[in-house]
């Protein structure tokens, strides 16, 4: 009974928020969506503790039926009803666990916002959709969530719509991520036409059985499941921000930054990471599928890390750091490490949130000021912010002991030996490691250490609605890995291990683990000018800009995608749209609204008053009367 | 006496009543369309005076006194808005009364 009134919390406080919009004062409001948070992440702990305590390792709850779907083969009923395993009981406590805090935190920045009901709103509603989506039982239900997250994610980035970068934004991730739904609405048209099946649980059942027994999967079978899963790895891609569909990302950093964090970081971009370890099943039996999406993890990765080495912008490295580390949880899933992949997707959620609202706090201290080429010193001046934004980075780095250690060495352990991936990308997330320790000195250099590169007063925010937030954010960042994840009842392997005869060699853990440290001593000695306060040396005031080498500004433009889809599909699409502005249909429309001036025209035209113009009419008129009567 | 046939007193009304029309087209003056209307109704006049004698009944004449009382009334009220224009526009110009255009 708890499971089925949990997305209802949200979506009450959300109605609330809507309906009385402005009326409400900041405490109200905020108590309200607050409040709805706090319940439903109580209700989650409670869950949780439900769930690890039951015998059986699933609870589920049927709220009412929705329709019926019927092919050839069988009638399906689709179902508005949650299903609460291991998997969905992680997503759930990350959602509203780090959503709560999020909501408390952006309660405390979003207050002198004159549409603060609106936002908070529409953060309920997001977390709504989120819950939707990962405890949907059916595929169907989990399209719904899916889209809830897309709308809010588009009405989020565009919150201050006034601006026209921001509504820019809010399209391009709205239209980029619809590219990948579509792709995973046909692949689920796909699935049930050729499985009859939309409920997760059965589709995977019936998948295993078939796969795991004697016969086997027919060809036409195979070739469904190959298609399916990669149509599925569309879906995913989109939402997720992996190469092709990645560039719309850093842009929807245009947000308010607790959106930011918690959509564009911590909840909404893993879905795509939820949705194949959700389907596990069908991929581990794509095993080509398995590769590319182990390829695509590894590639984003680095590409991401090499852009975010470039960026000027805090959010924006931290937008580019996201990408790579949901590259690293695509590159477990591919590799089949499925439960590393979702206790790095946890672990990622605490660090990265806290990052972000710490950047939040340190943005709101510099009056909006995002430019790390423009902070500076503010290790001295926000010290509890510099604390906090250092236990994010080392977790983000992946410093033993601390959480993203854990889960990303998880990750790394897998990959040397998994059938689909191998030594090549086990290489490729250890280059990805060492980026990633490269940007995070680089920005915390830029930002916390060297000169005050700003001239204003720092607008210092004491709000102990923020600092509990962080504070619990970068405890659960640091022993976050503590947690230990039994997910095994939820994923199924397709055979028991074998014997492995191929000894992985015994230095790779050694480099795992030291490939931080080195990336640490290099930026220590690369970035040495970012880090040294100049004043002291010489006396003169340097200004540092950004590199201006061409490779920089091709990074910084996160590696030319976006002109590149600029030219390849926005352009030809223009020249079509405008090739076709004279059509058939336009131009009918058209003469229509021609003919009707027309006649109006001719009508005021005869309407012109005088008198006499109008006895020559009626004459006229009479004498063709007679004349036709006398014909 | 000779009888004058109808079809010639039909065109001479019809003569009279065209020049009457013209008149009122093309003249400016309002005094003037007021004459050439009465020369108008004059020859609807004679038509009926034409008709009531080939088919000798009185209601031809009848008619005639009718239209000649219209006429007389017509004037009278048609040469009182004449002065109301003329002291508002000072001219009888009757395309000057074209407020009513769409």
């Amino acid at each position: 009974m708890l499971l089925a009134s949990l997305p209802f919390y949200p979506l009450v406080s959300f109605l609330l928020l809507i309906l009385f919009a402005k009326r409400l004062s900041w405490r109200l409001a905020s108590a309200i969506s607050v409040g709805a948070m706090a319940l439903t992440a109580l209700v989650s702990g409670l869950l949780v503790f439900e769930l690890s305590n039951s015998s059986s390792h699933f609870i589920s709850v049927d709220l009412w039926h929705w329709f019926s779907l019927s092919s050839q083969q069988r009638m399906a009923e689709v179902n508005v009803s949650f299903y609460l395993d291991g998997l969905s009981a992680v997503m759930i406590s990350v959602v509203s666990g780090v959503g709560f805090l999020i909501h408390l935190f952006a309660a405390a920045y979003m207050k002198d916002d004159a549409n603060f009901s609106r936002f908070m709103a529409y953060m309920n509603l997001f977390i709504v959709a989120m819950l939707i989506l990962v405890l949907a039982d059916n595929l169907v239900l989990l399209y719904l969530g899916w889209e809830g997250v897309g709308l809010c994610s588009f009405l989020l980035i565009g919150f201050w719509y006034q601006e026209q970068a921001n509504v820019l934004a809010a399209r391009k991730a709205f239209i980029v991520t619809r590219i990948g739904d579509t792709s995973m609405a046909i692949g689920l048209f796909w699935l049930f036409s050729s499985f009859g099946e939309l409920n997760i649980t059965a589709v995977s059942e019936l998948i295993r059985g078939v796969g795991s027994s004697e016969i086997g999967f027919s060809l036409q079978e195979s070739t469904d499941i190959y298609w399916i899963a990669l149509l599925l790895l569309g879906g995913a891609v989109g939402k997720s921000a992996q190469l092709p569909l990645q560039t719309w990302l850093p842009d929807a950093m245009a947000g308010p930054t607790p959106v930011s964090a918690l959509i564009h970081a911590a909840t909404m971009v893993t879905a795509g990471v939820y949705l194949i370890a959700r389907m596990h099943s069908v991929f581990l039996f794509a095993p080509e599928v398995m590769n590319y999406v182990a390829w695509l993890g590894a590639i984003t990765l680095l590409l991401a890390g090499l852009a975010a080495l470039a960026q000027t912008d805090i959010k924006r490295v931290l937008a580019y750091s996201t990408m790579s580390q949901i590259g690293y949880m695509m590159l477990a899933l591919g590799a089949g490490a499925w439960s590393a992949g979702v206790f790095h997707l946890m672990t990622h959620a605490f660090f990265k949130a806290l990052l972000f609202l710490t950047a939040g706090a340190v943005i709101l201290a510099l009056h909006h000021q995002q430019n790390i080429f423009k902070m500076g010193g503010l290790l001295k001046r926000l010290p509890f912010e510099s604390a906090l934004f250092v236990v994010g980075l080392i977790c983000l780095m992946a410093l033993p002991g601390t959480s993203g250690f854990f889960s990303k060495e998880a990750i790394i352990a897998e990959l040397w030996l998994s059938t689909t991936a191998g030594p090549a990308l086990w290489w490729c997330a250890i280059i990805g490691a060492l980026l990633t320790s490269i940007y995070s000195c680089r920005l915390f250099f830029l930002a916390f250490l060297g000169n005050e590169r700003f001239t204003e007063k720092l607008h210092i925010e004491k709000a102990s609605l923020m600092r509990s937030a962080l504070l619990i954010l970068a405890l659960l960042s640091l022993f976050g890995g503590l947690i230990s994840l039994d997910l095994s009842e939820v994923f199924f392997k397709i055979k028991a291990e074998e014997l492995i005869s191929v000894n992985e060699p015994s230095w790779l853990h050694t480099i795992a683990i030291a490939t931080p440290f080195v990336g640490i001593l290099f930026s220590w000695f690369y970035f040495k000018n970012y880090r040294v306060d100049s004043n002291l040396e010489d006396g003169v005031k340097t200004n540092l800009t950004a590199s201006e080498h061409r490779f920089a500004i091709f990074c910084r433009n996160g590696l030319g995608f976006d002109s590149l889809y600029d030219v390849l599909l926005i352009k030809p699409y223009q020249l079509l749209a405008k090739l076709n502005r004279r059509d058939f249909i336009d131009q009918t429309m058209m003469s229509t609204a021609w003919y009707v001036g027309l006649w109006h025209d001719v009508m005021t035209m005869i309407q012109n008053g005088n008198l006499r113009w109008y006895l020559a009419a009626f004459g006229l008129a009479i004498m063709t009367l007679i004349g036709v009567s006398i014909l | 006496m000779t009888t004058i046939p109808l079809f010639h007193v039909l065109v001479l009304s019809s003569l009279l009543f065209a020049i009457g029309f013209i008149g009122v087209v093309a003249r400016k003056n309002t005094l003037f369309i007021l004459m050439s209307l009465e020369v108008m109704l004059n020859a609807v006049g004679v038509a009926f005076i034409g008709a009531g004698s080939a088919w000798q009944q009185a209601d031809g004449q009848v008619m005639f006194i009718l239209i000649l009382t219209l006429a007389a009334a017509e004037v009278a009220v048609g040469l009182a808005l004449l002065i109301r224009m003329q002291k508002k526009y000072r001219s009888l110009d009757i395309d000057l009364l074209n407020e009513m255009r769409g």
